[in-house]
């Protein structure tokens, strides 16, 4: 009873009028972006960050995750109409899902992958209200040390999960952290490795840290070797599913939105993952497993659903603890402390409206996404043709007003340019730009909480053994590092993310 | 083929370790502090050996170990320079120039970083970005950076 209570008083603050129109523009464009090849959530939220910073709490928040899950559904359409995923997660859509579009059945795929994924979002946003309540409860009891440790755990999943030369990764991070180290010391006010420059007293600039290493980094890389994009598909008709088509995608749908939910919650790209995993299971369990590949519908209603229920609740831990899953998880850590508000278990208790009304601006988010996709897909076939040359200084212009109408800060908009060529430098050397960020979000509280539990323990780093929950954090992180390594897990991590590529 | 060293893993190696290097090194002049009361130099220091160590570890694998590596790919050095370019020349003119002029030289610069775009190709992108950039962030959402700046104001 006391969910539906909640529910209603998320209802009520996601139904205003404001709140709806905010949320509507989130998943507007948030689609338009998944739609786009060569910009993600990631730098497009980076980008809007500064200017929700005039925006109600709530109505700012509603608006960046629309983005987020909106870049999801997009990311699907360009996957099948054109054989080029919007979004990392929907290479795998792009199999079977193009494959439907070549033989004329863009309408059946588009219109899975949208039902699927409404139906995954509905069902993953409820597991996040229902679980949610009881994880903060069990986090205010968290110390320092279980703090420490889930960090650590957080940090090293991500590694685990994501494909790579997992040692690079583990330098991603520490490089990250010490980036995040950058600025006045919590406890003595120490300026740290600001060379003397002012501006660095509160930090780099993680706005300019975002855009750089995911904006300005991914045009280099787009621009290495230019090439036009071709819509295939023009025109899309009969967006329906026949009754046969139908009963084919539920089992699929159902099985994503499991896997998916249950990957969402783990942190690193779990929504990437979730796909990868959902195509595989249904290319095992098919009765005709040699359909995939040339278009089955299964293969576009499983991943299609997995990663929609990931991506909702890869909230759970931003919610919850306060941890950020993945990069966008990080950015709206940044989005709840602009706003004046620390991401924890308090937000639950501290905000409920805040809370609660998010919670149901995510499914009001999805119904909107089924409106919204369905009828204007013939307006996102024809944005598809916007050619990329013109598309990047767009990206460049609002990259460097966004991050300098922050502070007036000259400073940021310089970080932009370092950020972009170091991240690029190291993308091309092998390195993913993804565990860099989360340590630079995560650095300062990994160094506090250590800190903090070092006091407690009189400088007894035992504390982190003896305590149990951290204990058993910690041992979960050394189990994923054992996992990722060993030979026979990593040849399968290579075959799931071989055909991203 | 089989002893081939990996150009990738030998740069980011050293990459990793002459940052760790460089941040350890700052880190030297804070105070280190004990266990049971870090100083703020504490934590950047263990995080800086770590680094040098996993660095050295990748660099190693580069020089020694046989990996089917390939080779960098294409480097678009010209898109590199313009792009950085023109966000540095932003960062630098915004408050002298103002937002418009900025930003219309900064996406004509990033225009022509793309081989596709020809000089008036890149006027019009930029021209039509800066109306589109004024009306949604001075006019829409009232950022508050003047137009014209003092340098041409005068």
């Amino acid at each position: 009873m006391e969910l539906l209570a909640n529910l209603e008083l998320g209802f009520e603050t996601a139904m205003t009028p404001i709140n709806l129109l905010w949320c509507f523009v989130g998943v507007l464009l948030g689609t338009l972006i998944g739609v786009l090849p060569g910009i993600g959530p990631t730098a497009t939220i980076a980008m809007l960050l500064p200017i929700t910073f005039t925006f109600e709490p709530v109505t700012a928040l509603i608006m960046l995750s629309g983005i987020y899950y909106g870049a999801q559904y997009g990311g699907s359409t360009t996957a099948i109409l054109i054989n080029l995923p919007g979004e990392s997660s929907s290479a795998v859509t792009a199999i079977d899902g193009y494959q439907m579009a070549r033989k004329g059945m863009a309408g059946a795929a588009l219109a899975t992958a949208a039902l699927g994924s409404f139906f995954a979002g509905s069902v993953a946003t409820l597991i996040l209200a229902v679980a949610a309540p009881p994880l903060a409860r069990a986090a205010l009891g968290f110390g320092a040390p279980e703090y420490f440790s889930l960090i650590v755990l957080g940090l090293i999943a991500s590694i685990a999960l994501a494909h790579g030369s997992i040692v690079k990764a583990l330098a991603m991070i520490v490089l990250g952290l010490l980036l995040g180290m950058v600025g006045q010391d919590i406890y003595t006010g120490t300026p740290r490795f600001t060379f003397g420059y002012m501006e660095l007293y509160g930090g780099i600039n993680f706005v300019a840290v975002a855009v750089g290493v995911f904006g300005v980094a991914e045009i280099l890389r787009n621009l290495e070797n230019e090439t036009t994009r071709d819509v295939m598909v023009k025109k899309v008709s009969s967006l329906w599913l026949t009754r046969a088509q139908f009963r084919a995608i539920i089992a699929p749908v159902l099985r994503g939105t499991a896997l998916g939910s249950i990957l969402g919650i783990l942190p690193g790209g779990g929504h990437v993952l979730s796909s990868f995993a959902s195509y595989s299971i249904e290319k095992r369990v098919s009765r005709h497993p040699e359909e995939f590949g040339k278009g089955a519908i299964a293969g576009v209603a499983g991943p299609e659903s997995a990663n929609n229920a990931a991506a909702q609740t890869s909230f759970i831990p931003l919610l919850t603890l306060g941890i950020p899953a993945h990069p966008v998880m990080a950015l709206m850590i940044g989005a709840f402390i602009i706003q004046g508000i620390t991401p924890g278990p308090n937000v639950i208790r501290d905000e409920p409206a805040l809370f609660w009304g998010i919670i149901v601006s995510m499914w009001v988010g999805n119904l909107l996404l089924v409106i919204l996709n369905l009828p204007l897909i013939g307006l996102w076939v024809r944005l598809l043709s916007v050619p990329y040359r013109v598309l990047f200084p767009a990206i460049v212009a609002f990259a460097c007003i966004g991050s300098f109408a922050i502070g007036q800060n000259a400073f940021d908009v310089f970080a932009i340019a370092v950020f972009g060529l170091l991240g690029y430098t190291l993308i091309k050397l092998g390195c993913e730009p993804a565990p860099l960020l989360l340590g630079f979000v995560l650095g300062p509280l990994l160094e506090e909480h250590l800190r903090r539990a070092m006091i407690i323990s009189r400088g007894d780093p035992m504390v982190f053994l003896e305590r149990p929950i951290s204990a058993t954090l910690l041992a979960l992180a050394a189990l994923a590092v054992i996992v990722a390594v060993l030979p026979s897990v990593r040849r399968k991590r290579d075959q799931v993310f071989v055909e991203e590529e | 083929m089989d002893r081939e060293k990996s150009i990738k893993d030998i740069l980011s190696g050293l990459i990793f370790v002459v940052l760790g290097g460089a941040f350890g090194l700052a880190a030297t002049g804070y105070e280190f502090g004990t266990a049971l009361r870090m100083g703020p130099g504490y934590f950047p220091i263990v995080l800086a050996v770590v680094l040098v160590g996993l660095g050295g570890a990748i660099l190693f694998k580069g020089l020694f170990a046989s990996v089917e590596d390939r080779d960098l790919g294409i480097v678009s050095w010209r898109a590199v320079a313009l792009v950085s370019g023109a966000v540095i020349f932003f960062g630098a003119t915004v408050r002298g120039l103002g937002l418009a002029p900025a930003l219309f030289v900064t996406a004509f610069v990033t225009s022509l970083a793309s081989i596709e775009n020809s000089v008036l190709r890149a006027g019009i992108i930029a021209a039509a970005l800066t109306v589109f950039c004024v009306l949604i962030f001075s006019v829409g959402l009232g950022v508050a950076v003047p137009l014209v700046g003092p340098w041409l104001a005068g």
